[in-house]
Order: structure tokens, then C-alpha cells, then sequence
């Protein structure tokens, strides 16, 4: 009769449960699917399955829907092909942004959903193409995923199906059992896995990591902390004396970091020109120090200049061999060979050589031409060999002439100018001060990363002069090094400096002294 | 051999009657075929409807077993001429594509075949690609339907219905003469579900039998005068013929209370596709239980074109308003509606596009939203309160980025795009014709590359006006135009529209034909050049065989796509060698997740059996690494990632390849031809080495060894 609403019953146990499973193509999110359809079926229940297939999958977001009834005699229930937003029970998420998108569409409720999702990240393209840090935060995701949900379980389940030797699903079918939100027992999800009779074992320890996992507090992975190093040799100990002495509290981390580095790079010489130079912008510095505290930070990293001994240098060291093993999982049995792919040019041989021998090949057009086309192949460097690891052991061992090179002059002449620059600023404007030392960030790589990074620089440090007249010079500055990093053609730094160029321009800020 | 194998599956296609089949919808239609006695299936994949394809093929020795011949046809063209063999013989045939695509593919045979009209039940299952995770997302197949004239049925999602809509499509077909569509909507396709299952129907009349006895008959062949016969038959004949059908055999359905329990002065009609987001969405509102008891009157169009007039004229009285629920525009049924309630004199009025939305799916959150607005807009006392909206705050929203889809790991076609970006460096942007296929996610970022794509096998085709060679305004002047176009597109019709065009015309343009040896975005089907032995198919016919045949001569193949350096410089030669007509470039590298497919067993057993494997992965050296990420934009490959920098002082994250990695080698080639940076590493790991390797690693390793501890003691004289 039109009009009359169903009676429902607050109390009674649910008769539908839905379970929305966000993954990624290929994580698995439709074995999943199947293995809850299977327990559920296993009890009486009926379960119904809904997936978009199509290259949706390769990669992309997929959702996966799943919607479990009690069978009721005479009656065929209407099933829902899609999750409806606040009519969620489960959702269960592979990925720390995959369960930010279920709160986003509206999946996850609060008082409703019992949210389960792995917090590790798998960075989308947008995030690990830009040019500097692109990643989105995943504190913000952990609380609108605890806010908006019943309960939120959160733990790495990419790491909980590495340590198993298992995969994702599987975990996160285990959370799910853990979770106690559906009314079924530990065994029936077992014995779903072990009907679909593919990697059974490791699955089911898989599950296991996750059953556990389901009962502890969300959080989200730990991310390794590097300590303040601690002197461990008498000049390192002389060096540490002078920080604590001459410098800001607040700069003495970095600049640990930084002597530390500096001595590893080159020697104790090198780290003392480090201190002298740190000593002359905290002498324009007040509280609270920040200006000191990135110096310290963005001129060891300057003088740390990646050149071809400091590659060599880095590459055979026996940490470093370590690391690999670590990292590629290398069984006892197994032997591993390491291949390197370096393309030093010309330009960077001349720049290791002294100073007054690489400027003249660098300048000689002759001479380049003859000598280029020894460096236009890229070489296959297998550090594992003899032959090649003796190579880049050589290089590694002309540290000492370093600041002979042709680069450590042009280095030295860029940094020099560079603090010349932000020691002017700091007498009347330390937060500009600051930003021209974060300008440092600008500047890295190799090869053509290198020569625009520097480019860049150029031009971010130029267009102060057209400064807006109604901007801060620091915030203008700060401004321009984001538009620097936007994109890889210079695109949007160009856009703002013509802009600028356009409006009213006010006096410049800095004047090279 | 397709990406999924429903090798297992297809043996419930063999359950007999009174048995309970579960299983996907796909499965569920297949075993309705068999269960209406079909001659002859064919078709052609794609999203949703790649698995149906699947499903027939590895059903193959069953379909031959109940004598039902299968085809993989080339294209919906020749599966749309397919249906042929339903004209003059009783033979019942199926074929299947991706629509609204495919059936624009089909359109001319299914003109044809819908002019001289059938004998045999002829069914074409369409999956109905509208909405999430389509490509021409906003287009229906019933615009065809309708211009065709041909029925549309769409069916309730569950499989009772559908497969029940099979089974009653075929007899709609013989009752009018007309070929008729069945739509499967995107999520049905693989909706899981059960229904009971009938026993399988070996066609009473088989291709066989047709082929030895040959019929003819000239009426039904559309040529003067006969077309003009046909006309009149559609309109006098055929149409009035499906539509006692529909009706006589309750086809539609009803909901709610009807008749003298309707006490109401409103109503729903819907499509049947739609009719489970309906009853959710009222369920919610309080106007529906779960197992589709209603308060409102419901009236379910399982038969979408043609309408019944008898059954709208019927609903409709007495009520004041009726609300439509058509998803899609331009709103046909809405307007045949109106039609149909003027036509019968009634004051009702047809509520739809007025207060719903014009685009987009009609999900169960916008029925609930329109029903709502209707019931508000009705006065009625069951309208609901408007749902507060409570979106999730913008600063948390912006943080959580878009997951376009994109490359596999190790896929071959990546490559490819490195080294046209890296031509597009040197020689700065070219106009880009893409195509359809996995290759079209060039378009996506990192690689941005792609201006246009006009269709499946069309790439060619696309750049045409941007082709000549001649001089003046009219001519692209030199700078010449890059097509894609994918190994499916290929065989789909490329090699007419876009090689033959392009030999035919002199087109001045550089063709890539990128060849994985896979129908590869629609699941990894065989195709004519696939290099995989088919028993049942003829593989491994190459493309540059075919490509010389139609007359190109300047063609280069490439048989690794990896190798970077080389293919940015065979694409440099075809964009600026002085030969004028068409470059050809084949790429080929087998699709990755095809091969690793087929590998991994492999490999696995030979380390079982103790021989020697040798696996590579990638790593980067994160002392090295400045965190530019040049090599993320050139590659875009999900294992090459990011993460926190472990030195203390830099903040930028470093690049990082996880052990997803399937060591294709592209990283290294990359940092090669860009000159990136020596982070990369190749690391080879030898499981079961031999004696004599064992022996000399032993030897590199204590030279090497002795080497790292002088240098430790070297460094540890200047540390901190």
C-alpha cells in the first residue's frame, strides 16, 4: 500500500553487510573480493560481487564491491552494484590514499564503517614526478580516516606481507578477520583460502600478520630518525667544541651533520672553511636562528658538490655493497653482480682535472672535438669486477687534489658569491636572508639536471629585481623557487617573472655588493 | 594465451538442468547461449566485454562438442556480418562487443542485416561501456537501437534476469524478424551471482547443415526494390510483431502496488539496468525492504526499444506525475514517453531530465537525491529530507592525488615514449596522432605525449591532414606529424585505414606501430602477428610483411623496445630523412605482464631443479640520488618510486625501485641516453651458479674485499 514504510528493527542483527575493497590493478582486490564471498557463502549468506574491469585496472584505483545477505527462504534480495556513500559496513583499503579516497567518496562514515587500511604509501605519478617533494600528507589522511569511520584499523600491510613472504590480500583478508566485522569465524576465512588453492601457505601467514595486526592502534610507519653524529676522533672532537661555542643551539644539528659530511667528502681543512663561513652569517644572525640553522644545512650540502671523485668515492665503499644486498634481497646462495650506468661527459672529466689543464681542453674547441667522442657512449661499470671497481677506486683515491679541479674553483666562486649574497641581506632582511639560502635546494644532479638546476638559480636570484612593490622580498623569493620546481621547462618561473615584469616594480631588494 | 584463463570456470557451463550455477555474468551468458541452442558466436574484445570473449575461447572444445561454431572475429565489423548466416537459415548466433565503440565498428553489417531482417534469432550482446571507467563515456547504444531498428533489452542486474533476457532475446528475434541487442552494463559483467541452470541445446540446424543445403532468397538481400520492401516490413510488420511479444510474454515488469492497491497518484518508471540502484535508494528512504518490496509503483523496462504503448497508457493512468529514470541523453525514452501519454490522451506528467541530472551514471546516491526532488516537487508525504552533504574539508581532499592508469611494470611500450620524449628535446614537439590501446596512456603524465586519438586502428588515419608533402599553405610544410597505432588497431583495420591511406595519399608522416604481440589492453588476446602458438588461431603473420604488401617501403623494425638510444634514433632518421611518403617504425616487445605470465612458472621450476637463473632488478644509491627525479619523468614505471631522503640534511625525497622490479632495463638505458645521473644500479643475482663462476666470484670478491677495508681504514683516519 502507497505510503507505508517498512517496519525496520534497530536491534536485530544486520541483515546486508557491504564491503568496499579499494586497491590497485594488481594488488589483488579481486581475489579478495571472491575469498569474502566464499566465507559468506560458506554460512549460509548470499554474497554478490561487483568489479569495473578494463584497463581501469592497469595500475589505476579500482574499487571492489561486495554486498552479503542472509538468505531469507522465498525472498531474493536486490543487490546493489556500486558502494552507496554512508551505507558502508566495511571498507578495506591497500593503500594509505586508497583509504583516504573511500573517505573522500563518502565509503567510510562515521559511527558505520569499520575502516581497514594498509598506511604505507604507493606514491601516485603526480607525486613522485615533481621536481622537488610532491607527497601528500599522510598525517592529515590518519585523522579523517579515524574521524570519519567507526573504527579505523591502520598498519603497514605492505611490510606485513613482505615479512610473511605473502602478498597483500592476503593481509588484508586477515585484518578483516581480525577486525570482527563480519560475523564469521577465523576458520571459515582460512578455509576460503585454502579452497582457492593458490599459495596457500604463504597466504595463510600472510593472513596471519594481519589477523594480529587488526588489534593494535593505528599508525602509521616508522620512518627511520638519522642521529646527531657524535665525535668520535680528536679533531672531530675540536670541531664539535667550536659548534657548541660559536654557534646557535639551533644550528648545532645541522652543522654536526655538516662537519661530519665535510670530512668524510674532503678532510678537517674543508670543515673548518665549512665552520668559518657558518660563523660569518650567524654573526648577522639573531633569535631565533633559523637563518644559521639552514645555512648550516644548505651549505654543507653546496660544498658536498657531487663531482666524480665524490660518485667514485661513494660507490666502493663496502657499506655501500652492503646496502645493495639489503635492498635486493640476496639469498646466501646466491651470487650478485653489480652494473653501473654512468655517462661522464667531457665536461666532467675536464672539471676533475686541475684547474688550468680542464679549463684549457673545456675551452679549446679543437680539442674538445677530438676528445668528445671518447665520452658520448654511456658505460655499463660493473663495480663487482676487478677491472672496474680498480677504476673508480683510482678516481675515488684523487681526493687530495680535489681542490686543485677546475670545478671546486668554479664551485667555490658560485658559493662565495651566493653568501656574499645572503650575508648582505641578513643586515636588514634575515627572513630574505634565509629564503636566498634555501635557493641552494635549487641546484643538483648531474648533467643537464645540473646545468638547469643552476639556470634556475640564476634566474630565481635575478627576478628580485622585478620584484612586485606590494610583495616581501623573502616571500617573493620563496614564491619563485616554488614556481622553479613546478615544472621541468622553467614554464612557470617565466610566467611569474613576466608577469612581474609587467606591474609596478619596487626597489631592488639586494644589491651585489 | 588472455591474461585471465577461465579454463577452470568453463566447466560449469556443462551443468544440467535444475543444477545452481554460480559464477560471473559473463559465465551466466554464455551458459544461456548454450542453453538457447545457438549456432554460431563470434566477436570482438574490450571493456566490459573482453572476459565474454575469453570465456568463449576457452570454452572452445565444448562449443565444438555441441556443434556451435566460435569465431575470433577481426573486428565488430566482421562480427556485425557475422549475423549473415541468421538471414536465410534458422540458425540462432551471438556476438559480442564493447559499445557504443564497437557497434559504430559494427554499424554498416547491422544496417544491412536489420534491413533484410533475420530468420534465425540473432542476438548481439553489447557491454554497455557508459560511465566509470569507459572511453566514449556519454554515448548509448540505444541511439543505434532506434536508427536501426533493432530491440534493446536491459535486463535487472541479477542473473535470473539476464540470463532469462537471453534466452527470451532470441525468441523476440524470430517473432519479429529483427535482430536484437541484449545490454550488459559495465558491472554486470562481472557481477557474481547464481541462477538455476537449464540443460545446454545442440542447434536443432547447424552451420554445417546450412552450408550444405544453400538458401536463397532475393527479398531479403538490400538492393532495389527490395530495400524498399524492408522499410515497410520494419514498420508494418516487424515492429508491431515485437511489441505483441514484449507484452504477451510479460517481458517488463511491475513493482509496488499497482492496480486498485495503487492508491497514489505517482510512479517510477525505470530502466531495468537501473532497477536494483532504484530499490537501494528508496530502501534507504524508507520507501522499499531489501528484497524489493516497494511503496511506491514501479514500472521496470527490461525491453528498452521498442516501447508498449498498451503498458505505458496503462501505468500512467490516473496518475498525475510519473518520474523516468533514463540514464544517458539525449533522453529517447523520455521523449517517446511524452509521445506515447499524448497520443493516449492522458494529462500525466513524464518528470525526468527536469529535476535529475543530464550526464553521468545514475548511481544509487542520485536516484536518492532525484527520487527525493520528485517526491518534494510532488508534494507528496513521503518525500525525504534533503541529505545534508558533509564533504570531506578541501585541505585533507587536496592531499589525496588522482591514480590515473598507466603503464605495467616493465611494459615495453614505456620505452617507446622515453625516446620520443627524448626527441622531442632535440627536435622539439611534433603533432601526435595516438590510438586506442594501452599505448594511449602516453597521454597521461609523465610523458604527456598525444594530441588526439580518433578511434581503434585510426592513429594513421589521424594524422592524415597533417601529411603532405607538397608545398604552400596546404602542406605541413616539412615538419612532419607522429601516428601511433597499436598491434590490435593494427589488424583491426589500421593496416587499410592508416597504412594503406597513408601509401595510397603519399602521406609524409612517421608511423609507430607499437607490437606487443597481444591484443594487450583488452586482456592479452592473440592477434594475427602474436608470436605465441595457438592451436586453434593462425599466429605469428608479421606485420612488416603485411605493411611491405600494401606498398610502404621505408619501414624499420625494432625488435627491443628497451633499447632506448636506438629507438630515439630510428625515430630521429623517420622524422628527418629526406625519403618523402610514409615511415613506418614497428616497435616490438612482448607485453610484460603476458610474459612474465608465461616466465615465472618457468623460472621457478628451474630453480627447483637446481640449474642456473639468473634474476635482474634495479636499485638506486641513495648517497648519489639529489632527488630531481628527472628519471621518474622519463619513465613513470610503478617501481621506480620515491621515498623519505635518508640523508639527514636533504629534504627531497630520493628515487627508489622497489622489489616489484622486473629488471627490463629501461632505467639504465634511460640514464644513458638522458645522461641522468649514476645513481642506477644493476644488480644480478645468480642463483645455482656454476663451479668455475662460483670460483672467480670468490677471488673478485677477496680482491675487492681487501680493497673496501683499506679504503674503510682510510676514511675511518679522517672521520668525525
Amino acid at each position: 500500500m502507497q505510503g507505508q514504510v517498512p517496519p525496520t528493527d534497530e536491534k536485530a542483527p544486520p541483515q546486508r553487510l557491504s564491503v568496499a575493497i579499494l586497491a590497485l590493478g594488481g594488488q589483488g582486490g579481486g581475489v579478495l573480493a571472491d575469498w569474502v564471498q566464499t566465507v559468506a557463502r560458506e554460512h549460509g549468506w548470499l554474497a554478490q560481487g561487483t568489479s569495473v574491469p578494463g584497463v581501469a585496472q592497469r595500475t589505476g584505483s579500482t574499487v571492489y564491491y561486495v554486498e552479503l545477505a542472509r538468505a531469507a527462504e522465498g525472498q531474493r534480495p536486490v543487490m546493489a552494484l556500486m558502494p552507496v556513500p554512508g551505507d558502508v559496513d566495511v571498507v578495506v583499503a591497500s593503500e594509505l590514499m586508497e583509504a583516504g579516497r573511500a573517505v573522500l567518496r563518502g565509503f567510510s562514515t562515521a559511527g558505520r564503517t569499520t575502516l581497514i587500511g594498509s598506511t604505507n604509501r604507493i606514491y601516485a605519478i603526480s607525486e613522485k614526478s615533481r621536481l622537488g617533494d610532491g607527497r601528500g600528507s599522510s598525517e592529515r589522511i590518519m585523522a579523517a580516516a579515524a574521524e570519519r569511520s567507526k573504527r579505523f584499523i591502520g598498519f603497514d600491510m605492505d611490510a606485513a606481507a613482505t615479512r610473511a613472504g605473502s602478498v597483500i590480500s592476503a593481509v588484508m583478508f586477515g585484518a578483516l578477520a581480525g577486525s570482527g566485522a563480519l560475523p564469521f569465524p577465523r576458520e571459515s576465512f582460512e578455509a576460503a583460502i585454502r579452497a582457492s588453492g593458490i599459495a596457500v601457505d604463504s597466504n595463510l601467514k600472510g593472513f596471519e600478520e594481519g589477523f594480529q595486526a587488526a588489534k593494535a592502534e593505528a599508525a602509521l610507519p616508522v620512518e627511520s630518525v638519522s642521529d646527531v653524529p657524535v665525535p668520535e676522533s680528536e679533531t672531530g672532537r675540536k670541531l664539535a667544541v667550536r659548534i657548541t661555542a660559536d654557534l646557535p643551539p639551533r644550528a648545532h644539528d645541522h652543522a654536526m651533520h655538516g662537519v661530519q659530511r665535510l670530512m668524510d667528502y674532503q678532510d678537517a681543512r674543508y670543515a673548518t672553511l665549512y665552520l668559518d663561513r657558518l660563523d660569518s652569517i650567524a654573526a648577522l644572525d639573531a633569535a631565533p636562528f633559523t637563518l644559521t640553522a639552514e645555512a648550516a644545512r644548505h651549505l654543507a650540502l653546496w660544498m658536498s658538490y657531487e663531482d666524480t671523485i665524490r660518485v667514485a668515492d661513494l660507490k666502493v665503499r663496502e657499506s655501500r655493497l652492503a646496502r645493495v644486498k639489503g635492498e635486493v634481497q640476496v639469498e646466501d646462495a646466491q651470487l650478485l653482480r653489480v652494473t653501473e650506468f654512468m655517462h661522464p661527459r667531457l665536461q666532467e672529466i675536464c672539471d676533475t682535472l686541475p684547474a688550468g689543464i680542464g679549463g684549457r681542453i673545456a675551452n679549446s674547441p679543437t680539442l674538445t672535438r677530438l676528445l668528445s667522442p671518447f665520452f658520448k657512449k654511456g658505460r655499463h661499470v660493473e663495480t663487482t669486477s676487478i677491472r672496474w671497481y680498480g677504476a673508480l677506486f683510482f678516481l675515488s683515491r684523487l681526493r687530495p687534489m680535489r681542490p686543485r679541479s677546475l670545478r671546486y674553483r668554479e664551485e667555490q666562486e658560485r658559493m662565495e658569491a651566493w653568501l656574499d649574497a645572503v650575508r648582505h641581506a641578513a643586515a636588514n632582511d634575515r627572513a630574505l636572508a634565509e629564503e636566498i639560502v634555501k635557493c641552494q635546494r635549487l641546484i643538483k644532479g648531474y648533467g643537464d639536471t645540473f646545468d638547469r638546476g643552476l639556470r634556475n638559480y640564476a634566474a630565481v636570484m635575478a627576478g628580485l629585481d622585478v620584484r612586485p612593490s606590494d610583495r616581501a622580498a623573502a616571500d617573493w623569493l620563496a614564491e619563485l623557487r616554488e614556481a622553479a620546481l613546478a615544472d621541468e621547462d622553467g614554464d612557470k618561473l617565466r610566467e611569474l617573472i613576466n608577469q612581474a615584469r609587467q606591474s609596478p616594480v619596487s626597489e631592488p631588494a639586494l644589491r651585489a655588493s | 594465451m588472455a591474461e585471465r584463463s577461465f579454463k577452470r570456470e568453463v566447466k560449469k557451463l556443462e551443468v544440467g538442468h535444475g543444477a545452481e550455477f554460480e559464477g560471473e555474468g559473463i559465465l551466466a551468458v554464455t551458459k544461456a547461449l548454450l542453453q538457447s541452442g545457438v549456432a554460431y558466436v563470434g566477436g570482438y574484445q574490450g571493456s566490459p566485454i573482453s572476459h565474454l570473449m575469453d570465456v568463449f575461447a576457452d570454452a572452445n572444445d565444448l562449443l565444438e562438442s555441441l556443434d556451435v561454431h566460435f569465431e575470433a572475429s577481426a573486428s565488430e565489423a566482421a562480427a556485425g556480418a557475422m549475423l549473415a548466416a541468421s538471414v536465410n537459415y534458422p540458425l540462432r548466433g551471438a556476438v559480442a562487443w564493447k559499445s557504443v565503440v564497437g557497434t559504430n565498428v559494427a554499424s554498416d553489417a547491422l544496417s544491412n542485416v536489420a534491413s533484410g531482417g533475420v530468420r534465425g534469432g540473432a542476438l548481439i550482446i553489447v557491454g554497455e561501456d557508459y560511465g566509470e571507467g569507459s572511453s566514449i563515456m556519454q554515448e548509448r547504444t540505444h541511439a543505434f537501437a532506434m536508427k536501426s531498428q533493432m530491440w534493446l533489452l536491459d535486463p535487472r542486474p541479477n542473473l535470473t534476469s539476464i540470463v532469462d533476457m537471453v534466452e527470451r532475446g532470441f525468441e523476440l528475434s524470430e517473432a519479429s524478424n529483427t535482430p536484437v541487442m541484449l545490454e550488459m552494463r559495465v558491472r554486470s559483467c562481472h557481477m557474481t551471482g547464481t541462477f538455476t541452470a537449464k540443460d545446454n541445446v545442440r542447434p536443432a540446424f547447424t552451420v554445417a547443415d546450412a552450408a550444405a543445403n544453400p538458401q536463397r532468397d532475393t527479398d531479403r538481400i538490400v538492393l532495389p526494390p527490395a530495400n524498399f520492401l524492408h522499410e515497410v516490413e520494419k514498420v508494418e510488420k516487424r515492429w508491431p510483431a515485437a511489441i505483441a511479444y514484449v507484452r504477451d510474454n510479460r517481458l517488463n515488469e511491475w513493482f509496488g502496488p499497482q492496480g486498485d492497491d495503487d492508491t497514489g497518484d505517482i510512479g517510477i518508471i525505470v530502466q531495468g539496468g537501473l532497477y536494483n540502484n532504484l530499490n537501494r535508494a528508496l530502501e534507504l528512504i524508507g520507501l522499499a525492504d531489501a528484497s524489493g518490496g516497494c511503496s511506491l509503483p514501479i514500472y521496470c523496462m527490461n525491453v528498452t526499444y521498442p516501447l508498449i504503448p498498451e503498458e505505458v497508457r496503462e501505468f500512467c493512468t490516473g496518475k498525475t506525475a510519473v518520474l523516468v529514470l533514463e540514464e544517458g541523453q539525449p533522453e529517447f525514452i523520455e521523449h517517446e514517453l511524452n509521445t506515447l501519454v499524448r497520443r493516449a490522451d492522458l494529462q500525466t506528467r513524464i518528470v525526468g531530465k527536469d529535476i535529475l541530472p543530464r550526464a553521468g551514471e545514475y548511481s544509487t546516491q542520485v536516484i536518492r537525491e532525484g527520487v527525493g526532488a520528485f517526491l518534494r516537487q510532488q508534494g507528496s508525504p513521503l518525500a525525504p529530507q534533503p541529505a545534508i552533504p558533509d564533504p570531506l574539508p578541501g585541505e585533507t581532499a587536496s592531499e589525496i592525488p588522482g591514480r590515473p592508469a598507466g603503464f605495467c611494470t616493465g611494459c615495453p611500450e614505456r620505452p617507446i615514449f622515453t625516446a620520443m620524449k627524448l626527441v622531442e628535446r632535440e627536435l622539439g614537439p611534433s603533432h601526435v596522432s595516438a590510438d586506442i590501446g594501452c599505448h594511449l596512456f602516453s597521454i597521461l603524465p609523465p610523458f604527456n605525449i598525444g594530441n588526439t586519438t580518433m578511434g581503434y586502428g585510426l592513429g594513421s588515419a589521424g594524422a592524415s591532414a597533417f601529411s603532405s608533402s607538397g608545398k604552400g599553405k596546404g602542406s605541413s610544410g616539412g615538419k612532419r606529424a607522429i601516428a601511433i597505432m597499436g598491434d590490435g588497431g593494427f589488424w583491426h583495420n589500421g593496416l587499410t585505414s592508416g597504412i594503406g591511406n597513408a601509401v595510397f595519399n603519399k602521406d609524409d608522416t612517421v608511423t609507430m606501430i607499437v607490437d606487443n604481440g597481444y591484443s594487450a589492453a583488452t586482456g592479452g588476446q592473440d592477434i594475427l602477428s602474436s608470436r605465441a602458438l595457438n592451436k586453434v588461431r593462425s599466429t605469428k603473420n608479421p606485420i612488416e610483411k603485411a605493411v611491405r604488401g600494401v606498398g610502404a617501403d621505408w619501414v624499420r623494425s625494432i625488435d627491443r623496445t628497451y633499447d632506448v638510444a636506438g629507438m630515439r634514433d630510428t625515430l630521429k632518421e623517420a622524422l628527418t630523412t629526406p625519403e618523402k611518403g610514409p615511415k613506418v617504425i614497428i616497435a616490438s616487445s612482448e607485453c610484460m605482464l603476458n610474459r612474465e605470465r608465461r616466465e615465472k612458472p618457468i623460472r621457478r621450476q628451474a630453480l627447483k631443479d637446481g640449474k642456473r637463473v639468473v634474476r635482474e632488478r634495479f636499485g638506486v644509491d641513495p648517497d648519489t640520488c639529489t632527488g630531481d627525479h628527472s628519471c621518474i619523468r622519463l619513465s613513470g614505471c610503478p617501481s621506480l618510486s620515491i621515498k623519505k631522503n635518508p640523508d639527514p640534511l636533504r629534504q627531497d625525497p630520493v628515487a627508489h625501485v622497489d622489489n616489484s622490479c622486473v629488471g627490463c632495463g629501461l632505467c639504465g638505458e634511460v640514464s644513458h641516453a638522458a645522461v641522468l645521473c649514476p645513481s642506477f644500479y644493476r644488480a644480478s643475482l645468480v642463483s645455482n651458479p656454476g663451479r668455475m663462476e662460483r670460483f672467480f666470484h670468490k677471488v673478485r670478491t677477496s680482491v675487492i674485499g681487501f680493497l673496501q677495508s683499506w679504503d674503510a681504514r682510510a676514511r675511518a683516519a679522517r672521520a668525525f
